[in-house]
């Protein structure tokens, strides 16, 4: 009987992991190497050659170092990129982190709390460019809130900034990603021991103290996950920045597609590499701060 | 901490209710905007009543093939999520021990995730077209008739395009797998092996079962998200469109409420198979529980 019981100890499954590797060696691993070799080839207009140049890397930068000039091209774009990074982040941050107090200390009831929690999550299920194309009757230039704000008298003109601009796509980003924030900090306040906040209210702490010193320390790693899923969306994004912004507002991701679009696929490749070592840098700061893998 | 009755509480409330408006109003209007009137525009007010631009898009007037990208979409999203619920559990199953490489694995469905979906779009694009040169010249080299006058490329829908799709599925089903597996008691599965149970019986008769509501959530992130997939399948499609493809395109095109009643039936499809998916997690989770009971 040991013997067996030993033997069922043992039982190896590590070659189910076979397939889920090969997926990601063939459609993941391959890919993104190649992305890093093909950004040191030369291309033609119908055509990429194999070769070993920093041509590609060189004209991403070439005007950054003239400093008479203007911000190159490239670094405004990333800039801009930043900067809808920074605010979106700010966005689903604040908000996502208030509905999971919601959810996770002001819903006692288990079935109150998965029934409120799937309301936030289907959307996620949806398509995303319905998702923004159902702002245009909101926000568009004869849209719901122009009409209600010239009606009442508040402007005597329709306010253009609403639709196909920053605003737009900020206000779409939080749309779509604040559930990438609600879910991870959600999971982190579900694991906080109440009596912990017992015991914080019991030595005299208010609600305030209670959530900077109890609360916010120990939803860290969700505020960090959610942080990265967002940040990364952002940096990496072209269809929310085209369909939102009217395809008047420049992102690296934009610049990686068109590359694409003309075929010019190793000066792709070196924008993509500059595109990753960015978002990993982030990511590198923000991990510093979490271990992962205890988070599941 | 009691929470009830303090002003806080209710303002949680409001914000809550807030932002569920934030979520859905704007899908709501364009449900109210597809029965616009004939005459009617894309915007308010309302001119009449009509299923007019139903009917215009079901003739497919103004829209070219969308309902050829529709069942494409459908029929992928079977397909990723077949592959995305089976490999997930594979990989689950293993992960339940560590072994060499599992890090690895581990923190590339990680990076997956999380990298820029246009990367992953250009690497798998860039492979393909590699692969389709060196095809090419192949056929030069050894006078293959066949893929000098025939072959195109090996870009495909079921080819790079589900590729693409299952880089994003995956690290989904699998984080779901490996919490469910973390939370797992092994000694059901252990009694039925030492009653003489193969691996295969343990896994049909005590796992499957077991598991199988979470199951359901992983086939609803598989085909969901991949019906929906854009991003990564955006430059390795092929020649065909699938239907978000379709739908960005028609952003820029159509100017009439046809594209308001097509986002109203592909968003009432989305909901109709969320709906179906929890409702089956509802079924399954009562049958465990009066099984349990009755234990």
């Amino acid at each position: 009987m040991n013997m067996v019981f030993k033997f069922s100890k043992s039982l190896k499954f590590d070659w189910l992991i076979i397939p889920y590797s090969a997926v990601f060696l063939f459609f993941f691993i391959v890919p993104v190497t190649l992305v890093v070799i093909v950004s040191f080839w030369d291309y033609t207009e119908y055509s990429i050659i194999p070769d070993f140049i920093f041509l590609n890397y060189i004209e991403i930068f070439e005007d950054c170092f003239n400093l008479e000039k203007d911000l190159c091209v490239t670094l405004k774009t990333y800039w801009s990129t930043l900067v809808y990074c920074f605010l979106t982040w700010i966005f689903t941050i604040l908000i996502g982190f208030t509905i999971a107090y919601f959810l996770a200390f002001h819903v006692s009831s288990l079935s109150l709390q998965i029934v409120l929690f799937l309301i936030c999550t289907i959307p996620f299920w949806t398509s995303n460019v319905i998702r923004m194309i159902s702002w245009i009757p909101l926000l568009g230039r004869n849209g719901l809130i122009n009409q209600i704000l010239i009606s009442s008298g508040l402007v005597s003109e329709p306010q253009e900034w609403l639709m196909y601009s920053g605003f737009s796509v900020v206000l779409a980003f939080v749309h779509l990603y604040t559930l990438f924030m609600i879910v991870p900090i959600f999971n982190s306040m579900i694991k906080i021991d109440k009596s912990l906040i017992e015991a914080a209210s019991d030595s005299g702490a208010n609600r305030w103290q209670t959530l900077w010193q109890v609360i916010i320390p120990l939803s860290k790693p969700g505020i960090v996950i959610g942080s990265i899923f967002v940040i990364t969306i952002v940096m990496g994004d072209f269809i929310t920045i085209g369909i939102m912004g009217g395809q008047q507002i420049a992102s690296v991701g934009k610049i990686i597609n068109v590359q694409m679009n003309y075929l010019q696929f190793p000066a792709a490749a070196a924008n993509a590499v500059i595109l990753i070592f960015t978002t990993l840098l982030i990511i590198w700061g923000m991990t510093k701060m979490i271990d992962i893998r205890k988070e599941l | 901490m009691n929470n009830r009755g303090s002003i806080l509480h209710y303002f949680l409330i409001c914000f809550f209710f807030l932002f569920v408006l934030f979520l859905y109003g704007p899908i709501l209007t364009i449900l109210i905007l597809s029965f616009q009137g004939p005459n009617g525009g894309l915007t308010f007010p309302l001119n009449g009543l009509s299923f007019h631009w139903f009917i215009k898009l079901w003739e497919g007037a103004s829209v070219v093939d969308i309902w050829s990208a529709f069942r494409r979409s459908i029929v992928l999203g079977i397909v990723v999520m077949i592959i995305t619920v089976i490999l997930s559990v594979c990989a689950g199953l293993a992960f339940r021990r560590p072994f060499r490489g599992s890090n690895i694995i581990f923190y590339v469905t990680i990076t997956s995730l999380i990298i820029p979906s246009i990367v992953v779009s250009l690497g798998i694009a860039l492979e393909f077209r590699i692969m389709d040169n060196i095809t090419k010249f192949f056929g030069k080299s050894f006078e293959i008739d066949w893929i000098n006058s025939n072959f195109q490329t090996t870009l495909n829908m079921f080819s790079s395009g589900l590729g693409a799709q299952l880089t994003w599925t995956l690290p989904f089903g699998f984080l779901i797998m490996i919490g469910v597996f973390n939370r797992f008691n092994p000694s059901y599965e252990e009694a039925a092996r030492d009653l003489g149970a193969t691996n295969w019986q343990a896994f049909k008769e005590i796992v499957l079962p077991l598991i199988a509501p979470s199951l359901i959530g992983v086939a609803l992130f598989g085909f969901t998200l991949s019906y929906d997939e854009l991003a990564r399948s955006f430059q390795v499609m092929g020649a065909t469109n699938t239907l978000p493809l379709s739908l960005k395109g028609l952003t820029t095109t159509v100017t009439t409420p046809v594209i308001y009643a097509l986002g109203s039936i592909t968003t009432l499809f989305s909901f109709f198979v969320i709906a179906l998916c929890l409702f089956l997690v509802f079924i399954l989770r009562r049958r465990k529980l009066n099984l349990s009971k009755k234990a």
